[in-house]
């Protein structure tokens, strides 16, 4: 590979997916990066009570979740490959995609319900605030993804997709490959580093 | 209009505007009454014609609304209206009951409409927008009941479009956000948790997903652009809608004695309510220029894209302004309060309601392809006019307010001027928003001259490329 061919871009290049839900995606973005941002500030003025908060939380439980969505991305993907090149097993690769991230939403549901048992909720303290809302906002977006990722899988059974035309495709793994995105912040940002 | 039943968009599109211009008149002597304190006092107190200015308003805006629905929905769904004869029978309750109302407002004392009204029976009258005595809550809930089954029926018995889907989504939301104001609990942090689910949830939810069909509709009317681009749009801004206003809800939570976690939610989520704004103005502004034709009703046009501007501006801009909680800490209240008010309600809904009365009116007077030359720039004057003196408006309000917060919030107690110190410091602002206020009055004038001028626009419409649906 020369250098010339590095910075030459692919011939066939196109935005994946439809430009609406780019602007979607952008969108949801924003939400949460201004979370993110507020969670940031939040954490400097008060740093104790969010160290404390972290270690109630479960990080196996996190890392976990973390390999289930990151696992379910790359069946997308490839699910998205196999259908653009018309090879088999799309559908399969879409149906394991959405067994897997219930990985993390059974996970995500059991943390909630250990926290809550423990007294923990959304008025606890400014940490667990962000910890419920910024988690359960993110969750219902995986929830949202795995109707997608159903929907896709059905239409790619009863034949409506063949290869020829990918938007419906595209625009459903881009949004998947978005909640896994803000997942990869959180994650750390959340368990790791508060 | 290809419908006959379509017609009876009317007689609701003529009484909106008449009650449109008692709004003004009485926004005119509330103008006054900030600097010459007892103008018309006793017979029009301050409260009596702010509730009087901001109620007309409210209620011309329904009407608008219902007018647009009547209109559109049956030329959406390819069939004529269910039953005219109901929307007729319709109108004239509600304008009765509309009537009435501010009769009692200007003639009874409050105290008086509430009694003799029976508001002990069901006590919901006192409160902010919703003063209303409880039988008129009850008769607008009755006429938007019959006006949903006339949409649904008609709707259900034609074309499916997102048009008319969002539209009705937006309009069954508004009728079932109305039933919190019949509920008044004596706490007062509940109450104002109900109340808001009433005032927000329909300028900042619901009430954009009738904007956002509106201006689609006239979109795809004059500018000829497939509808599955511009459903497309649509889609999106009321999606966007819907994720920043509901739970944007929370910037009104900020003082009223809800959990310290609305701070944030409330602030982030109602940072981002502008986003669907632009995307309207990205919407209008797009469609018009891939139009694939030249519709000769220039002055509809101006109002689509003026709506779309002007929206995101007082809704948008003026909002985003005072929403963060530490901002509103300071600013909660005051004139900034008041400034965005005025434009964000003028931008995207009395605009709006203009926006498709410039389309429709001259179609049901017999003039396919809109007014005059003349007419049209005589109502564009109107435009001009009444926006510009809108944006002055807001910039003196927004002056009053920056140097209201700045002697009476910002310093020490202690230190800080009173309310009414205060009011004194910044009279020249009212003042000149007074003299704007003029000038808007003189556009509103303007404009309904623009009514009376006769003739049509040619027929002779530049094509650009092939027109999907006819005008």
């Amino acid at each position: 590979m020369t250098d010339q061919s590095l910075i030459q871009p692919p011939a066939n290049r196109h935005l994946p997916g439809d430009l609406a839900v780019w602007m979607f995606i952008f969108a949801e973005l924003a939400v949460f990066g201004i979370l993110f941002i507020g969670f940031t500030v939040a954490r400097s003025l008060d740093p104790a009570t969010f160290h404390a908060g972290r270690d109630v939380l479960h990080p196996w439980v996190g890392l976990l979740n973390t390999i289930a969505l990151i696992t379910a991305s790359y069946l997308v993907a490839t699910a998205v490959h196999q259908l653009r090149h018309r090879e088999p097993g799309s559908q399969l690769r879409l149906w394991l995609a959405l067994a897997v991230s219930s990985v993390y939403t059974a996970g995500k549901l059991w943390e909630y319900g250990d926290l809550y048992s423990l007294g923990y909720n959304l008025g606890t303290d400014t940490f667990f605030m962000f910890y419920f809302f910024l988690t359960f906002f993110h969750f219902m977006h995986v929830v949202l993804g795995q109707i997608i990722l159903t929907v896709l899988a059905v239409k790619v059974r009863r034949g409506d997709y063949d290869g020829s035309d990918m938007n419906g495709m595209e625009s459903g793994a881009s949004y998947w490959h978005m909640v896994d995105l803000v997942w990869l912040v959180l994650f750390p940002m959340i368990y790791v580093l508060a | 209009m290809k419908y006959e039943s379509q017609r009876v968009a009317m007689p609701y599109f003529i009484f909106a505007l008449l009650l449109f211009a008692g709004q003004i008149v009485f926004g005119l002597v509330l103008g006054l009454q900030y600097v010459v304190g007892d103008f018309l006092f006793p017979e029009i107190p301050f409260n009596v014609a702010r509730m009087v200015h901001t109620n007309l308003l409210i209620v011309w805006l329904l009407f608008g609304f219902m007018g647009a629905t009547y209109y559109l929905v049956p030329e959406e769904a390819q069939t004529e209206l269910y039953s005219p004869l109901l929307a007729w029978i319709l109108f004239w309750v509600f304008a009765a009951a509309g009537t009435l109302t501010i009769l009692g407002y200007l003639f009874v004392d409050y105290a008086t409409l509430a009694d003799v009204t029976m508001n002990r029976l069901l006590p919901t009258m006192g409160r902010e927008f919703l003063e209303q005595p409880t039988i008129t809550k009850i008769g607008i809930a009755l006429v938007v009941v019959g006006f949903l089954f006339n949409i649904l029926m008609t709707a259900l018995k034609g074309r499916k479009t997102v048009v008319n889907i969002v539209l009705i989504t937006g309009l069954v939301g508004l009728a079932v956000l109305w039933l919190f104001s019949f509920y008044n609990p004596s706490n007062l942090t509940l109450d104002k948790y109900f109340w808001w689910f009433v005032v927000h949830l329909w300028v900042e939810g619901v009430w954009e997903l009738i904007m956002g069909a509106i201006l689609a509709y006239v979109l795809i009317k004059i500018t000829g652009v497939d509808r599955e681009v511009i459903e497309k749009w649509l889609y999106v801004i009321i999606a966007m809608a819907l994720i920043t206003g509901i739970i944007g809800t929370g910037h009104h939570f900020f003082w009223i004695g809800p959990p310290e976690y609305w701070l944030w939610l409330g602030s982030v989520f109602s940072a981002l309510e502008p986003l669907p704004f632009f995307m309207m103005v990205l919407f209008a502004f797009n469609m018009i220029n891939r139009r694939r034709r030249n519709h000769p009703n220039k002055a509809a046009m101006l109002w689509a894209m003026g709506t779309a501007v002007m929206a995101f501006l007082g809704a948008g801009v003026w909002g985003f302004l005072h929403t963060l909680a530490p901002v509103n800490y300071y600013t909660h209240g005051s004139q900034i309060t008041a400034a965005h008010g005025h434009m964000a309600f003028y931008g995207a809904y009395v605009m709006i309601v203009l926006t498709i009365i410039s389309y429709a009116m001259p179609i049901m007077r017999g003039r396919p392809y809109g007014n005059s030359n003349t007419a049209q720039v005589l109502e564009m004057w109107g435009f001009w006019l009444m926006t510009i003196s809108m944006v002055f408006i807001t910039l003196f309000l927004t002056g009053a307010g920056i140097l209201q917060i700045w002697l009476q919030r910002i310093p020490e107690s202690g230190e800080a001027l009173s309310f009414m110190a205060t009011q004194d410091n910044i009279a020249l602002f009212y003042w000149m928003r007074f003299v704007a206020g003029c000038f808007f009055l003189g556009g509103l004038v303007v404009y309904f001259g623009s009514f009376f001028i006769g003739g049509q626009a040619s027929a002779a419409e530049e094509v650009r490329g092939p027109a999907t649906e006819d005008a």
